[in-house]
């Protein structure tokens, strides 16, 4: 039966309200820690299976972790005897005194034992640098940057590599290995990428049709390959490329190719930072007679750059993670020292290889999430002026 | 550069002192580019003179010639037939394209259906589901993905059992240390049927949901396209089964003495590179489903509820096909990443593109411009042609503006 509203006037209508009904109770729980956990973990049917589905996976991950890491972990030995099951230990977790043994091994590989202190100068020095550059209200910040990126750069390629004349012996760099040749090869990269991949960013925006061209054909020929074939080609190829004598080290020609790799994709990424600034702030650095590279260097690039950041120490991420392909042609990185610590027959049981990746997963998981954090606390910082 | 100054030109005025030509910026951009191309030029001859030189030297021949040589090595898995004594480097080119491919396309599938669930559970209104996958996300993307197969290649796979206590599989078949056993189906007489059947079905449910779709634009009744469809894919090859008596069967893995008899054998390599690969990619993927919901704004939802429409439609209709515009590039680069990063399969030993050609073919023939350039090419290709195809899709899809 339809009714129109006319209809419904006329109806005899049995009963009609003549008060307002009496209001209801407040809810019983609007805040609260019980509200909080009604609303997001048990709102209805299906969110109280999953969160039990959830709750007892992570406890279960969880668990298996601190088991294997912690509870049911060996301590102290002298060899692989000590990480074997046996019956006084029917679970063997993690085999730590195996990563206390192969520590050093794992942060210097080869290089001399005498000579290690260098080493150590180097990390220091880096670490300072860093600090002063994330640290926002460090003093001299500029003066930090020529640091970063010209005083660190020269002092610890004299410092590893030696300078006989002032009493360094020198170390050849099949020596280096470990942390610190992830360290050279990731700072490397980030030291070098970031005033290419602004060049290259700026020829593929040029208005000369040539400059364009060579930066769109480099850019897209290396963001379309993958990283292991560019490492291929510097090694195998760049030597062919040169003449003989200058033929570079292994470790250099690994060097080159993650570096314009990742020069490529960081060109991308400034690209992406020049295209954000408003056409304003061009014709208004034009407007007052400003040069092209008084424009670039004044106006548009410190605004491109800034909100950038985020994704520049995205791509330092990817290519601190990209650094272990280099244990593929052949360079001794953090990566491929764990490889060949865990097979060592001195140390070979069940659980050696397990242990020794999980001590690298660790250690490249705090250098990423830390990075990631900034880039994310950056992001915050910037966003701020947008918030009213 | 020096063009993107303005021409100075005022007819009005009495004409102003002429800059010197050096200072014309048609001049000295012209000068720029010149300089550019001869360097470039340079670099080019040097090197390859350099090359020629060294090659000499070397004693290396250049050329495809290799290509028809016989490549004389092993592969472990062939999608095509090879042999080792009959078949050549080109040959062994394409199984290891194949491999690529293979391994590629599965990964890709694995990886969009993680990908999709993490980054929709991390927008989960449940808090714990919220928070496992952002846990997921986190750590997965902050851990190099050669390690990550490293760990499941060495730490999971190789410490699996051996053949003689291999751990059996739900649905029969064994997982150990030397691979992943699985029945394998055979097709008797009368599973074309089965086949045309499946494609009658996938045909009719298409062309059913085109005029159904026709319809409701053109009167407004909706048609249940849904199971309709289902009926289609699904019944009809299951009724052309039952009908022809059940020609599919499948034959399961034996465990012999010393070996595992019959079923498909999938190499660790496999296993661990298409694990690795999938859980990888998955976390980034979940990152570009999650921005590309958050994309669209709240309001699109709360207009979709104000008209009357349920949850589950507004969802359908009015968020997905907003927040697929903003997904589908990224999420295409995500797959080129995967089929790129496929290339780490050098690392654990699984015959793909990069471990037979950069590998062996580069080891044995010594020809590394031309073998690099090859794999080089494969990639670029495969990178260009997604791209264009993409490019096309934005054009499709691109918001029509004013």
């Amino acid at each position: 039966m339809t009714m129109s509203e006319g209809d419904l006037a006329v109806t005899q209508l049995a009963f009609v309200r003549r008060e307002p009904i009496a209001p209801l109770p407040p809810p019983a729980m609007m805040t609260g820690p019980l509200a909080w956990v009604r609303d997001n973990l048990l709102s209805s049917a299906l969110n109280i299976i999953l969160t039990l589905a959830m709750a007892l996976l992570a406890v279960w991950i969880i668990y298996e972790i601190l088991d294997f890491l912690i509870f049911t972990a060996v301590w102290t030995g002298a060899d692989r005897e000590a990480c074997l099951v046996s019956p006084a230990q029917p679970v063997v977790g993690a085999c730590w005194p195996f990563i206390k043994e192969r520590a050093a091994y794992s942060v210097y590989a080869s290089y001399p034992i005498p000579e290690r202190w260098r080493v150590d100068i180097f990390f220091a020095m880096l670490a300072a640098g860093i600090v002063w550059l994330l640290w926002l209200n460090a003093p001299r910040r500029d003066i930090g940057a020529v640091y970063f990126f010209v005083v660190v750069p020269v002092v610890s390629y004299i410092l590893l590599t030696g300078w006989p004349l002032i009493g360094l012996p020198a170390v050849d760099t099949a020596l280096w290995g470990g942390v610190l040749v992830t360290i050279v090869v990731a700072w490397a990269g980030i030291v070098v990428s970031l005033p290419v991949g602004i060049v290259l960013a700026l020829g593929r925006r040029s208005a000369m049709p040539t400059v364009r061209t060579f930066s769109v054909i480099f850019i897209e020929f290396v963001r379309g390959v993958p990283l292991i074939t560019v490492l291929f080609m510097a090694s195998v190829m760049l030597p062919l490329f040169v003449p003989d004598q200058w033929s570079p080290d292994k470790l250099l020609r690994a060097i080159v190719g993650i570096a314009l790799f990742a020069s490529a994709y960081m060109a991308e990424v400034v690209r992406a930072g020049l295209a954000a600034i408003p056409k304003g702030q061009y014709e208004g650095a034009q407007a007052v007679g400003l040069g092209y590279w008084q424009m670039m260097r004044f106006i548009v690039l410190p605004q491109a750059l800034t909100i950038t950041i985020p994704n520049i120490v995205n791509t330092y991420i990817g290519l601190f993670k990209d650094t272990t392909l280099v244990f593929i042609v052949g360079i001794f990185d953090f990566l491929r020292t764990v490889e060949v610590a865990r097979i060592d027959p001195k140390w070979a049981t069940p659980v050696t290889s397990t242990t020794g990746y999980a001590v690298a997963a660790i250690f490249y998981f705090v250098f990423c999430y830390g990075m990631s954090r900034y880039a994310r606390a950056t992001e915050a910082r910037l966003a701020k002026s947008e918030r009213r | 550069m020096a063009s993107d100054r303005p021409a100075m030109a005022n007819s009005a005025r009495p004409a102003p002192a002429r800059a010197a030509f050096y200072n014309d910026p048609k001049v000295r951009s012209l000068a720029y580019q010149v300089l550019l191309c001869a360097v470039v030029a340079f670099l080019v001859w040097g090197a390859i003179s350099n090359a020629v030189d060294n090659l000499r030297r070397a004693n290396i021949a250049s050329g495809f010639g290799f290509w028809d040589n016989t490549a004389g090595f092993d592969i472990s898995q062939t999608l095509i037939s090879y042999s080792s004594d009959a078949s050549t480097y080109g040959r062994a080119f394409w199984v290891g394209l194949l491999n690529t491919l293979l391994v590629a396309a599965l990964g890709i599938v694995f990886a969009t259906i993680i990908g999709f669930l993490v980054g929709i559970g991390r927008l989960s209104s449940n808090w714990l589901v919220a928070k496992f996958c952002g846990a997921y996300v986190e750590t997965i993307r902050n851990i190099p993905l050669l390690l990550q197969l490293l760990f499941w290649y060495n730490a999971v796979l190789k410490t699996l059992p051996g053949i003689r206590e291999s751990l059996s599989l739900f649905g029969g078949g064994f997982i150990n240390n030397r691979g992943l056993f699985l029945p394998q189906p055979q097709f008797g007489a009368g599973a074309g049927v089965v086949l045309v059947a499946l494609a009658l079905g996938l045909a009719g449910a298409f062309v059913y949901r085109y005029r159904a779709r026709k319809r409701q634009m053109r009167t407004g009744v909706q048609a249940p396209v849904l199971w309709v469809s289902l009926a289609l894919i699904v019944g009809l090859p299951l009724a052309a089964l039952i009908a022809t008596g059940f020609p599919v069967s499948f034959t399961f893995p034996e465990m012999g003495r010393f070996n595992i008899n019959g079923g498909v054998e999938v190499l660790p390599e496999f296993v661990a590179l298409l694990l690795g690969l999938s859980i990888y990619t998955a976390a980034f993927i979940a990152e570009v489903v999650r921005a590309g919901i958050r994309a669209v704004p709240h309001g699109q939802t709360e207009a979709a509820y104000s008209l009357g429409l349920r949850p589950g439609p507004a969802l359908r209709f009015i968020v997905i096909p907003q927040a697929m515009r903003v997904i589908v590039p990224p999420l295409t680069s995500q797959y080129l990443n995967l089929t790129k990063n496929s290339s780490l399969a050098v690392a654990i030993g699984y015959p793909d593109l990069v471990q037979i050609f950069t590998g062996t073919v580069l080891n044995q023939t010594g020809q590394a411009v031309e073998v690099v350039a090859i794999t080089m090419a494969v990639y670029l290709a495969i990178s260009l042609v997604t791209s264009l195809a993409m490019n096309l899709y934005n054009r499709r899809v691109a918001l029509v503006e004013r």
